[in-house]
């Protein structure tokens, strides 16, 4: 489905990611671990082509994409919820769905998807999109991601400073997406917060993909987590 | 004795005061177009275009070009000629400032610094080509047409008048375009976050070189609107650059409503100031209120204040 194979990417000339390298599957949730810094944001980052790889190969449903500009690459069918939302705050709730659904001009139907899936932002259309609550946003973010109808999607970080109630809100979202044949790729640094949902588990440490786990072997012993992602 | 005795100078006769306020309406409109493209440039992109008064300049000149080709050569009637020209004109100066984007602006990564120095470089290169091409004359032309309007004082040139008609117009097609259409909101986002927006398929390349394309279009159609007024000049394009950043910093950098608003108040202030005193004195007082803006609200009236 997507496949990075030895992507190296730098922030001017500090190297992030070395050899990164991951497979995600449709149907199946694949969790990037990894401290501060690891690179998990920069990998997502560079699927979207926002950062260059310098080398490597950026492979989707058999084609290459490393090279395509970074608009034509969500064309393609990624869709990306990034770190902190970045919502077009100044817009209206209905301005940022709009946004979502010109990527692959996806029509009305797709929007009374998304409205259904958040009611709350049915309510909210008119609202301009910077004032609503982190909660609200997480959602028109991931709204605005699946107005795409994307086979891959990337989530960053969606359960950050959220209250316990939109966790368990936007889990059974992404759980119901992966029932539905999408391809997901969710980088957290709360373990607890994925390990009930994700399949596979990849650790990244320096840029580096360290080892590839099941969920369910991670579940019965989790002495790797302490490994790559435990204090101390 | 009277309080206004006391004044420093001598209030002006009310049909002085009429015609300085018709005259500072007329600069206003002009002005708020120019000043409307580079709030857009500067508000989306980032860039301030030092060389957006060469744009204006090569609108009139360009207008003189085509106004003296239908009229002189062809034998056409002056509304042709201006008609021809109002359409033109912008169409050249906006394909000009695509190809600039795309030749320099593009290339710097739309650096802020750098992005100053190579407008200012192209600032020079369009006014010497200009001054080659065009020569060093100020030539006029002729207006489309000439029907007088009575005021209780004085009559006053119908086409003045048209032209505030048709920079409100103007305007308002602009506001439209960017507050209700889809290309008005992919420059939203554009400017709001450029990342982001690449992320949702946005071609920001291509909406960086349509924003400049229109904010020196805005320019040209601007001066093309004044030139039966003032005469074109290969160094007209002074005034408007300098006038336009006066109302953009008012204004608050990005805001068109800003702009708006501080493009009548500098307009009209310069209008009645120019009448009534001195053209120098209109300029004083407008960069002295910008410095005192600078001050005391950097954002500008209606700017926000920076994230």
């Amino acid at each position: 489905m997507l496949t990075l194979t030895g992507i190296d990417a730098f922030y001017g000339n500090v190297q992030i990611l070395r050899g990164m390298a991951l497979e995600a599957q449709r149907g199946e949730i694949l969790c990037l671990l990894g401290r501060n810094g690891a690179g998990k944001t920069t990998t997502l980052k560079t699927i979207m082509g926002l950062v260059r790889a310098q080398s490597g190969i950026v492979m989707l449903d058999g084609q290459d994409v490393t090279t395509l500009p970074a608009h034509e690459i969500p064309k393609r069918g990624i869709g990306y919820v990034p770190q902190g939302r970045r919502l077009f705050a100044e817009m209206t709730v209905a301005e940022n769905l709009e946004i979502g659904l010109m990527t692959r001009q996806k029509g009305k139907d797709v929007r009374e998807r998304m409205l259904d899936l958040f009611p709350v932002l049915r309510d909210r259309l008119k609202q301009v999109s910077g004032t609503l609550s982190g909660g609200e946003q997480q959602m028109l973010a991931m709204a605005r991601a699946l107005c795409l109808e994307p086979a891959v999607l990337l989530l960053d970080e969606p359960t950050e400073g959220l209250q316990p109630s939109m966790i368990a809100l936007i889990r059974d979202v992404v759980t119901e997406l992966r029932g539905g044949n999408t391809a997901i790729i969710l980088v957290e640094q709360r373990v607890d917060a994925v390990l009930s949902i994700a399949d596979r588990v990849l650790f990244i440490e320096n840029g580096t993909p360290r080892e590839m786990v099941d969920a369910a072997t991670l579940r019965a012993d989790p002495a790797l987590v302490q490994k790559y992602v435990g204090i101390g | 004795m009277n309080l206004l005795d006391y004044l420093p100078f001598d209030l002006p006769h009310p049909a002085l005061l009429a015609a300085g306020m018709l005259e500072g309406t007329v600069l206003a409109a002009v002005l708020a177009l120019t000043a409307l493209g580079l709030s857009i440039v500067f508000g989306i992109m980032r860039v301030v275009n030092v060389a957006h008064g060469e744009f204006y300049m090569l609108g009139a000149v360009l207008a003189w070009f085509i106004t003296h080709t239908v009229s002189g050569i062809i034998g056409g009637p002056p509304w042709l000629g201006f008609a021809l020209a109002l359409i033109i004109a912008p169409l050249i100066v906006a394909a000009l400032a695509a190809a600039t984007d795309w030749l320099v602006l593009k290339r710097l990564n739309y650096d802020p610094e750098a992005t100053i120095v190579a407008t200012i470089g192209i600032l020079y290169i369009i006014q010497q080509l200009a001054l080659t091409f065009y020569g060093p004359d100020a030539r006029p032309v002729e207006a489309p047409f000439d029907f007088r309007v009575q005021l209780p004082w004085f009559g006053y040139s119908g086409y003045k008048l048209c032209v505030v008609g048709a920079a409100i117009l103007l305007m308002l097609i602009v506001w439209l375009i960017l507050a209700r259409t889809k290309i008005g909101l992919i420059m939203r986002a554009t400017q709001y976050d450029r990342e982001t927006a690449q992320a949702f398929g946005i071609p920001v390349d291509k909406v960086y070189a349509g924003v400049f394309a229109l904010g020196a279009g805005l320019a040209a159609i601007g001066a093309v609107l004044i030139v039966p007024i003032q005469q074109a000049h290969y160094l007209m394009g002074g005034d408007p650059l300098l006038l336009s950043f006066i109302v953009v910093i008012l204004g608050g950098l990005g805001s068109l409503k800003g702009t708006l608003v501080a493009a009548i108040f500098i307009g009209l202030s310069d209008g009645i100031i120019s009448t009534l005193y001195e053209p120098t004195l209109a300029k004083i007082l407008a960069t002295l209120l910008v410095a005192m803006v600078l001050v005391f609200r950097p954002q500008g009236l209606f700017g926000a204040r920076a994230a």
